[in-house]
């Protein structure tokens, strides 16, 4: 990508990723480029596939569970071509680290409704939560805790009591107790991962 | 048999190679068993009886050869079975002292012919073999722990191979099998039984038993003593080395009938040890008697005396008050419950007849019943639903709550029982006895909690569970769900800390995890408003974890910690925690605002908010309102007092008025320019605020200064509003505090009355608290000095509500209203009044209130009474006693009291025949004896006292025998020209009596008189005067007489 592409892409991603000013953008843009992203032969289009970008949210984010970062990634990946392009990069990192409380229910509410049917269900609750409980030799059924644990969580959350968390539901739980937005599993960078990936990202002038 | 063995058994501690079996019941009843097995095979099994061992069983006997008969060949030296193998080898072989067997049979046979030595025997060859099973079927079947394959390989080997061989052997395998389920089991019901003392129960034990011994002839024991003194914190006084052999401590006990007895006391019981044979001599720790439940067991199996003098002892035990009232209580929680609950009534007193059936069984210490419920929770399968949770919860309800019953009706009933089981029941009395008053509150709340628990208490039993053994989301999750209950509610406070949740709870907050961490203290700031959750927290070192979470970058996470320590550190030992780990440092520097710039404003607000509502618990305590001014707190605490926000505002004030009974911190609101918002902030809307910031203005108004900035900041209108308009009792005692300190200045007063503040103070006299009245009487006692307020006060009828308030107790209450009454009296209108209420005689039985300062007051007030009334001579006398109370107040060690007498003396004496009767009452010594004093009021007011007592008989010649004169000259040496005065008028009273003028000049009282005369006050100049008259007429008779 020559010069000048790049000040215009800079350009147009300050107006959209609005967390960002235009200095961290570029210092972004520049971090996307340095990460591995040739263009793989059998995606034509240039961005982090699935496994890079699990990674970073790995290895940078700290982040463990396999379905939920894979989750992450289809949020990020908003044309959903299976491969996350420097636009949705920056957007999404503007969500990520610095997005308001609205911006990161729709987030999380996305990265948790695992069908994208507008819902979170008893049964997407239960497979994000299924292990997290400590499995007790004792229990007849492992599954019970967790199946209690979800009709716990129901009975915070659904509002309008038709078994399922709608957005309205989320958003209205959310509100009401901020902890609740990371309900099914932590999908956000803790304040430790953000602010040591900030210092090191915008540390120097990006030279584009 | 073999994982009984290795697992059950208790073998010797005596390290690798061949162990040997101790002998303990537990021991013993595993040989029993195994014998009666053994015995019985050949009977039982004929057919296995015959298969041979692999490996001979071989061990050392202590049978003779001879005890073999028929079937055997005998020798001198061996003994072998004419039962032989296929090889030809005999299947019992005695040579020497060994014996090797190998089948059933002749081990069926050899017990047998053991007899009584049997068990030795088994237990020899149990030694010598420590794994049987490998010796009898082969190496292929030693006891693995854990799975146990081998009966599988059989059965493979069985289907290749189809040996009549193996299927014997497979049979004996299931059998020995079976034996050792069998073993397992009877050791698990003897463990189960077995005593687990606890190093507390000793204590309490030797504790109670020491009360009944001693020399007496009825004591239990002759003495009982530790060999330790030391006790671990663990409560143990054991070295640690056998600490860990589970021993506790070791006594000494003399019985009446027997010699010292050494005694170890361990988890497993009570048993005799080797002692020591001299003080320095380490103890000889190894076990010489059986095991005993607890001392008293022992003691009872040891000493018959002990036994006897224990029957005599239990009536004198119940008559002590103390255990009669514990244990009348115990009756009444008991009707109660029976009330409540009959149906666990039955079951209770079916526990009650068990009980002597199996006095192996020691009931639990309280602790380990509270845990109970967790415990089994645990233990049992997950959660269930419907009707199986239900019955779960009923059947722990049921044994938890018949627990503590059962104990409860065998003491309560101590007249039929008594006999067959005494030892429990002193048990019982001493472990309930012993606690502390507050430990004694807990349980018995925990009980009341038991006879009906509410569903909330299963359902929070359930979130913990789930906080435990979740990850953290799981963990948020619960911590949400568990926020939705009534958090304000005690059943749900409690619950919380009884099934373990605060432990939890706590231990989240050492975790990285912000999210939990939010989520707990979200909760535990809402149940420490709970004093017993406090105490709990602050037990479990809550306290100091919170108190780090103070450093975290997170805002929401410090303001919670710090609104947390706020609710926990309402009682001093928390405060002091909190200052010892650094708290009061860290919480000051939350108040610092423009720390961290990058932060949003409004949460940094919120941080400072929080930080003075812990600094504002915290300032309770003296040690911390210094620590607090050390850290550099008063500038920040300024600062924050500039906010406009007045909820920033209440904990600052707050903390503020809390501190300004520091003289340190009094200083400094004044330099800091504090009183001006102070001022400000009584205009605000909200009733604390304004009550804090008069509180504060109350306390710092002791100073002139800070008075008159009061009154530059124009804060005595508002204060003036208040005291009109309030119907806050809380906020009218401060504002009324407020008032009664400024008006210490004549200017405020000026200005109260202005206000109309003094119309509104008499309109509170009637039907205010105490608190309210104090600082009320104490602003009139103030504003009394002026006499336009005098005046005002009569108008609107403030003198009679004064003088009821006479009739009052409380102390400080009383120095006000005499000192208010006593500055009314000064107007005669006002004395009318007061006289027409009898208030003098109010003011003179206060001289007999037992505290000095209400006395001197009272004696002051007296002063105006006496001036100012008509008739007052009459008035006086006709208190009955009055004049000899009065008089003999004069014996006080108080200085104020002393002289406020006095002065009431100088009035007294102004009526001729009530100076008549003080004189009688001996007021002439009483008056010489106080002379010889450094105090100037005292001096002033004696000095006056004593002129005016001249006036009657002879007491001017009295004062001078009773050696008042001299020191009177000294007083004119005084600094104080009030004193002056009052000297010089005495002398000159005095030097009427010839004698009086040579001890005055002698005491070269004409130099200091000279100069006196030469004073601008008249009154002085003529007495000084006056009195070189005297002197000089007498020297001049002298004179006279001599030469003329």
């Amino acid at each position: 990508m020559n010069r000048k592409k790049l000040q215009k892409l800079a350009e147009s991603l300050c107006k959209s990723a609005k967390h960002f000013n235009r200095f961290e953008v570029e210092c972004l843009i520049k971090l996307f480029n340095n990460l591995d992203v040739e263009p793989s032969d059998r995606h034509a289009v240039v961005g982090l596939d699935r496994n890079s970008f699990r990674n970073i949210l790995h290895v940078t984010f700290g982040m463990t569970d396999d379905m939920i970062m894979d989750r992450v990634f289809r949020a990020f990946d908003k044309d959903n071509d299976s491969c996350v392009g420097v636009t949705e990069w920056v957007e999404g990192l503007s969500i990520f680290l610095r997005g308001t409380l609205e911006e990161k229910m729709k987030y999380c509410f996305e990265v948790y409704d695992l069908n994208g049917d507008g819902y979170i269900s008893r049964e997407e609750m239960f497979h994000m939560l299924k292990n997290s409980l400590l499995k007790q030799p004792s229990e007849e059924d492992p599954d019970e805790g967790i199946k209690d644990l979800v009709e716990i969580t129901l009975k915070k959350m659904d509002y309008d009591h038709d078994g399922k968390v709608s957005f309205v539901d989320f958003e209205k739980a959310v509100r009401d107790e901020n902890l609740l937005l990371e309900a099914f599993g932590p999908c956000l960078p803790d304040m430790k991962c953000r602010m040591s990936f900030e210092s090191q990202a915008f540390q120097d002038a990006p030279d584009l | 048999m073999g994982v009984a063995l290795t697992r059950a058994a208790q073998w010797t501690a005596a390290g690798s190679g061949t162990g040997t079996l101790e002998i303990t019941p537990l021991n013993e009843s595993l040989l029993n068993e195994i014998i009666k097995f053994a015995e019985t095979f050949s009977s039982k099994h004929p057919q296995e009886a015959a298969f041979v061992f692999k490996e001979p069983l071989e061990w050392q006997t202590k049978l003779e050869p001879s005890a073999f008969e028929a079937g055997y060949e005998v020798s001198e030296k061996t003994a072998q079975s004419q039962e032989r193998d296929k090889d030809g080898q005999p299947l019992l072989l005695l040579k020497g002292s060994t014996i090797s067997i190998r089948s059933f049979g002749q081990l069926s046979y050899l017990l047998y012919t053991a007899g009584k030595k049997r068990l030795k025997e088994a237990q020899a060859c149990l030694e010598a073999n420590r794994d049987p099973i490998v010796k009898i079927l082969g190496p292929g079947y030693g006891t693995i722990e854990g799975e146990d394959l081998s009966m599988l390989r059989l059965l493979d080997k069985i289907k290749k191979e189809d040996a009549s061989d193996n299927e014997i052997k497979m049979k004996i395998s299931l059998l020995l099998q079976q034996l050792d389920m069998q073993l397992l089991n009877s050791s698990l019901k003897q463990i189960s039984q077995e005593v687990r003392l606890t190093p507390a129960a000793v204590k309490n034990e030797v504790e109670l038993l020491k009360h009944f011994s001693g020399p007496m002839e009825d004591a239990v024991l002759e003495s009982l003593e530790y060999i330790s003194d030391y006790e671990f914190s663990n409560g143990c006084r054991a070295p640690p080395w056998r600490q860990v052999h589970g021993e506790i401590c070791y006594l000494t006990i003399k019985p009446r009938d027997a010699d010292v007895m050494y005694v170890t006391c361990s988890t497993a019981g009570v048993f005799l040890n080797g002692g020591r044979s001299n003080e320095r001599d380490d103890i000889d720790y190894e076990r010489r008697s059986d095991i005993y439940k607890d001392l008293v067991t022992f003691l009872r199996e040891r000493s018959a005396a002990f036994i006897e003098n224990m029957a005599k002892q239990k009536y004198t035990f119940f008559d002590e008050p103390k255990y009669e009232k514990h244990y009348q209580h115990m009756e009444a929680v008991e009707a109660d419950e029976y009330a409540q609950a009959p149906k666990f009534y039955d079951y209770a007193e079916k526990n009650v007849f068990e009980k002597p059936k199996s006095p192996l069984v020691k009931s639990k210490p309280p602790d380990s019943k509270k845990l109970e419920p967790s415990l089994k929770w645990k233990t049992t399968p997950g959660s269930r639903e419907g009707k199986a949770a239900k019955k779960h919860v009923f059947d722990e309800k049921e044994d938890k709550h018949a627990t503590p019953e059962s104990k409860k009706r065998s003491s309560a009933t101590p007249t039929t029982s008594l006999k067959s089981k005494p030892p429990p029941k002193i048990e019982d009395v001493s472990e309930s006895s012993s606690e502390s008053e507050e430990e004694d509150e807990q349980p018995e709340r925990h009980q009341e909690i038991n006879t009906d628990l509410p569903s909330e208490y299963w359902q929070i039993q359930k979130l913990v569970k789930y906080i435990k053994a979740g990850n953290q989301t799981a963990t948020v999750i619960a911590l949400c769900s568990m926020r939705d209950f009534n958090l304000s509610q005690e059943t749900c406070q409690l619950a919380i800390r009884d099934v373990g949740g605060l432990e939890v709870l706590i231990n989240l907050l050492d975790t990285e995890e912000i999210k939990c961490k939010i989520g707990s203290l979200k909760i535990l700031k809402e149940i420490s408003q709970n004093a017993q959750i406090r105490r709990t927290i602050a037990d479990l070192g809550g306290l100091q974890i919170m108190v780090k979470i103070l450093d975290s970058l997170d805002q929401d996470l410090k303001c919670l910690a710090a609104e947390t320590i706020a609710n926990v550190a309402r009682f001093k030992r928390a405060r002091r925690t909190v200052r010892q780990h650094g708290g009061i440092k860290r919480l000051v520097g939350l108040l610092d605002c423009s720390a961290s710039p990058t932060q949003l404003p409004g949460k940094e607000i919120e941080v400072a908010r929080c930080g003075a509502l812990a600094l504002w618990s915290c300032s309770k305590s003296a040690r911390n309102k210094e620590a607090i001014r050390k850290a550099g707190g008063i500038p920040l605490l300024a600062q924050l007092l500039k906010s406009p926000h007045s909820n920033m505002l209440i904990p600052v004030v707050g903390t503020l008025q809390e501190c300004a009974s520091e003289p340190s911190y009094r200083l400094a609101i004044k330099h800091e320019k504090m009183i001006e918002n102070l001022v400000k902030n009584l205009n605000s809307d909200k009733e604390e605020l304004q009550m804090h910031c008069a509180s504060a203005i109350f306390k710092c108004a002791e100073d002139q200064e800070t008075r008159d900035l009061v009154r530059q900041h124009g804060g005595l209108k508002p204060l003036a509003t208040l005291v009109a308009n309030s119907g806050n009792k809380e906020l009218l005692a401060a504002v009324t505090g407020a008032i009664w300190k400024c008006a210490i200045s004549k200017e405020n007063v000026t200005k109260f009355r202005e206000y109309k503040a003094i119309e509104a103070l008499v309109g509170l006299l009637t039907d205010q608290p105490e608190e309210v009245l104090v600082n009320v009487v104490g602003a009139l006692g103030e504003c009394c000095q002026e006499q336009a307020n005098r005046s005002i006060i009569r108008r609107c009828g403030g003198i009679p509500p004064l003088v009821a308030l006479l009739t009052g107790t409380n102390q400080a209450l009383l120095v006000n209203v005499t000192k208010a009454v006593g500055s009314c009296a000064t107007e005669p209108e006002n004395m009318m009044i007061i006289d027409r209420l009898d208030g003098v005689r109010l003011l003179w039985s206060l001289l007999k209130n037992p505290h000095p300062d209400v006395q001197a007051s009272a004696a002051w007030a007296i002063c105006p009474c006496i001036e100012n009334a008509k008739d007052a001579g009459e008035m006086v006398r006709s208190f009955v006693g009055g004049l000899e109370l009065i008089v003999n107040l004069l014996k006080s060690d108080s200085k104020e009291v002393l002289a406020s007498v006095c002065a009431a003396i100088t009035n007294i004496a102004k009526d001729e025949e009530n100076l008549a009767v003080i004189t009688d009452h001996g007021v002439v010594p009483l008056l010489s004896k106080l002379a010889n004093t450094n105090n100037d009021k005292l001096r002033r007011h004696l000095a006056e006292a004593i002129s005016r007592c001249c006036m009657w008989g002879s007491n001017r010649i009295g004062f001078g025998d009773t050696k008042a004169v001299a020191p009177l000259v000294r007083y004119l040496k005084s600094s104080d020209p009030e004193v002056h005065r009052a000297t010089a008028q005495a002398l000159y009273q005095l030097s009427e009596d010839p004698n009086n003028c040579i001890t005055m000049h002698e005491n070269g009282v004409v130099k200091l008189l000279l100069g006196m005369a030469g004073s601008t006050d008249e009154t002085l100049q003529e007495a000084a005067a006056g009195c070189i008259a005297n002197i000089r007429r007498l020297a001049l008779a002298t004179e006279k007489a001599k030469y003329g």
